[in-house]
């Protein structure tokens, strides 16, 4: 059957007329947030009956942002999320991808047992485990500039270490490892290539969506922890930017000021994903078995 | 040789003049405010003045966000990094005297005589902390509004009855002005529902908690008062005088000041602002719904921490932040209600003909503090889900019983508290 073109320029139109749809209310609550952080909360609450919500109307200024920078130190919550999601990130993609060549390509007594082991850990909330987590790192010794510590509460080391091995991410790199040509790293171990240079030379640069993927999964559960830093950190100086939420919940919440944060600790996510899109494209583009 | 001398006089004058700063113990202090500028601002002056006001002591603050707050001293609590002054809600501190967060105050309660009660935290018989205000909720109305109805203005004194209050409802949902009669704030559902409806509760008769044992909940909270309360609780939804728990978050903050609601049940931490934008408001006393009228009771204050090596330095500080120009302070800062009669008399609103001063008359008439049992934190959860479902039509007599159930299970599962 012939394809009408008019038909055709019709059907292309509806379509993408449903994906504007679609993509419009995913992308509302985010023009909700940025548009509210302008307005005066009496105008943000009176707005939120109409579309007028989604528009930046009316009395529109700064405020809001420089009332956030007043009652929290955004910048200091901002920082310290994004060095303890940064550093995380980068040993977790280390860590794991090492445990996972490992469990990959190395033979060795009890791998698979322990595999199943690890993945296993995927069904632990991690709520069941926090109070003995806590417990723990409460009492474990650490070597400082100035000597020996008992405890690590309140230091970004309480938020990073225990989060630099997941199930999650190792399976992640098993399952891509497992999919790589067998004869690319029989090749280079046949060309005397060690296991470390196998690793390094071989395996980790046809891993760019792996990393790509497990670096922004890590990214998203670093970033929007919440309950490990309650409880773990008392100091303020060390807190990251979701317990940093809290400070804009009063008797009375200025609800413009709320928008405002969320607005602005929004931002290094943003920022995060548009830089590794385009690092996960170009390793789609960068990579593969050459024929 | 002689530059040697120079050297150890410097040394020496050095020392001296360092000693006393040397000398001060350092005490370590959480606070709920994270957040809020003015608390922040006071009590950071008060910890000033008292930092410079003897050489024993030197106080460090820390604060945290206030929803999460209680979570944070449970971890530190568990993990034995708790601080020498500690911060706790007034119906919370017994659960943490009961386990172990807090130590009874090294201070005779004399000391703090002329305090309102709620202000005060006792439990088993022992002053363990002192708030450096109060809080307290009224009906907001305006003064136009009761006039059109041909409303009697309700006073201490002779508050409105049960019918009185129902037909000050019935005449303001017949006027057709308003969206509702009344705003409760339902979409709260935190600690809202037990600090603000449990009063009307036990002004029909009924309690949370049967008080004389603190072991059950069985004839206070489904006894024949508690079913009348339900049922009561539910006609303001079934009869359109209320939104119900999908409330509108805004209404507390604009429902009133807007007109959408003829009335609110709020608290004076919204006075000021309502103050502002609205004339002829006025702050009327709870309804009698037979057993006397109610409010909560009961707000944030300091205490001493089980773990502090240093308790007598930290009643220091508690008694030096209680003097009442730092009571006055924070009320005129933060709205609240000072604690004493003469802090309340220096404040621009709760003293002698102020605009708030019926806040305070409130507080010292009708105040009941909520239930004085470590139990009361999975009381006030247990509360406020049975109202909710009443609100939403569940069954009154299955829900209070089930409420029952589950508090005296409760109750049980943790030894009886500690109640003899």
């Amino acid at each position: 059957m012939a394809v009408n073109p008019d038909n055709y320029g019709l059907r292309l139109f509806v379509r993408y007329l449903v994906l504007c749809l679609i993509a419009l209310i995913f992308i509302f609550p985010l023009v909700f947030m940025i548009n509210s952080s302008f307005k005066p909360d009496s105008q943000l609450l009176a707005d939120t009956s109409s579309l007028r919500a989604f528009l930046p109307v009316g009395d529109i200024s700064l405020n809001n942002y420089f009332g956030a920078f007043r009652r929290a130190p955004v910048g200091l919550f901002v920082l310290n999320s994004v060095l303890v999601t940064g550093a995380t990130v980068l040993l977790s993609l280390l860590i794991c991808s090492l445990a996972a060549f490992s469990f990959a390509f190395l033979r060795w007594k009890g791998r698979d047992v322990l595999l199943s082991v690890v993945i296993a850990t995927l069904i632990i909330p991690f709520e069941t485990i926090a109070i003995p987590l806590l417990l723990l790192v409460s009492k474990l010794p650490w070597i400082g500039l100035d000597g020996l510590h008992w405890g690590w509460l309140n230091s970004y080391r309480v938020q990073i270490i225990p989060w630099i091995a997941d199930g999650l991410t190792i399976f992640l790199f098993v399952q891509y490892f497992k999919a790589l040509p067998g004869e690319l790293i029989e090749a280079s171990r046949v060309e005397g290539a060690s296991w470390w240079q196998v690793y390094y030379r071989v395996v980790m640069p046809l891993s760019g969506p792996v990393l790509a993927t497990a670096a922004i999964l890590k990214f998203l559960i670093m970033y929007n922890q919440y309950l490990w830093p309650l409880i773990v950190v008392q100091q303020e100086s060390y807190r990251p930017v979701m317990v940093g939420l809290g400070y804009f919940f009063q008797l009375n919440v200025a609800w413009g000021e709320v928008m405002a944060y969320l607005t602005l600790i929004t931002v290094p996510v943003l920022t995060f994903y548009l830089l590794l899109q385009r690092a996960f494209i170009a390793s789609i583009a960068s990579t593969g078995v050459k024929g | 040789m002689k530059l040697t001398k120079h050297l150890a006089g410097v040394v020496i004058a050095s020392t001296c003049l360092c000693a006393p700063a040397l000398a001060q113990t350092k005490l370590t202090m959480w606070y709920h405010g994270a957040g809020n500028e003015v608390e922040s601002r006071i009590l950071n002056q008060i910890i000033s003045d008292f930092n410079t006001s003897q050489s024993d002591w030197t106080v460090t603050i820390e604060s945290f966000p206030e929803k999460s707050y209680n979570d944070s001293v449970a971890a530190a609590a568990l993990a034995g990094n708790l601080p020498d002054i500690l911060d706790v809600d007034g119906p919370v501190m017994p659960n943490w005297a009961w386990a172990g967060y807090l130590q009874p105050l090294p201070i005779d309660e004399s000391e703090f005589a002329d305090f309102l009660p709620g202000a005060k935290g006792v439990w088993d018989g022992k002053l363990y902390s002192v708030g450096l205000w109060e809080a307290a909720v009224a009906l907001f109305a305006r003064q136009s509004t009761l006039d059109e109805l041909g409303l009697r203005t309700p006073t201490l004194d002779k508050p409105w009855s049960r019918e009185e209050f129902m037909a000050a409802l019935d005449a303001a949902k017949a006027s057709g002005k308003y969206e509702f009669a009344l705003d409760l704030g339902m979409n709260d559902q935190a600690e809202w529902y037990s600090y603000a409806f449990s009063p009307f509760l036990q002004s029909f008769g009924g309690d949370i908690v049967d008080r004389s044992t603190y072991k059950t909940a069985e004839g206070a909270l489904n006894g024949e008062a508690a079913q009348a309360f339900g049922k009561w609780w539910q006609s303001l939804f079934t009869g359109g005088y209320a939104p119900g728990t999908s409330e509108d978050p805004a209404d507390q903050q604009t429902g009133f000041i807007g007109g959408k609601f003829a009335f609110q049940w709020n608290g004076n931490w919204r006075a000021v602002a309502t103050m502002e934008a609205v004339d002829d408001v006025v702050f009327l006393p709870a309804p009698d719904f037979g057993a006397g009228n109610k409010i909560g009771a009961g707000s944030w204050q300091f205490g001493v921490s089980a773990k502090s090596k240093h308790p007598e330095g930290a009643a220091e500080f508690i008694k030096f932040a209680a003097q009442d120009k730092y009571l006055a302070a924070f009320s005129d800062g933060i709205g609240l209600i000072p604690p004493t009669p003469s802090a309340a008399q220096m404040t621009k609103n709760y003293k002698e003909g102020g605009p708030l001063a019926v806040f305070f008359d409130l507080s010292k008439a009708q105040a009941l503090v909520r239930p004085v049992t470590p139990g009361y934190v999975v009381q006030a959860k247990v509360f406020t889900k049975a109202l909710a479902d009443i609100a939403n039509g569940a069954d009154v007599a299955d829900t209070l019983d089930a409420a029952v159930d589950e508090i005296d299970a409760d109750i049980e599962s943790n030894g009886g508290y500690g109640h003899r």
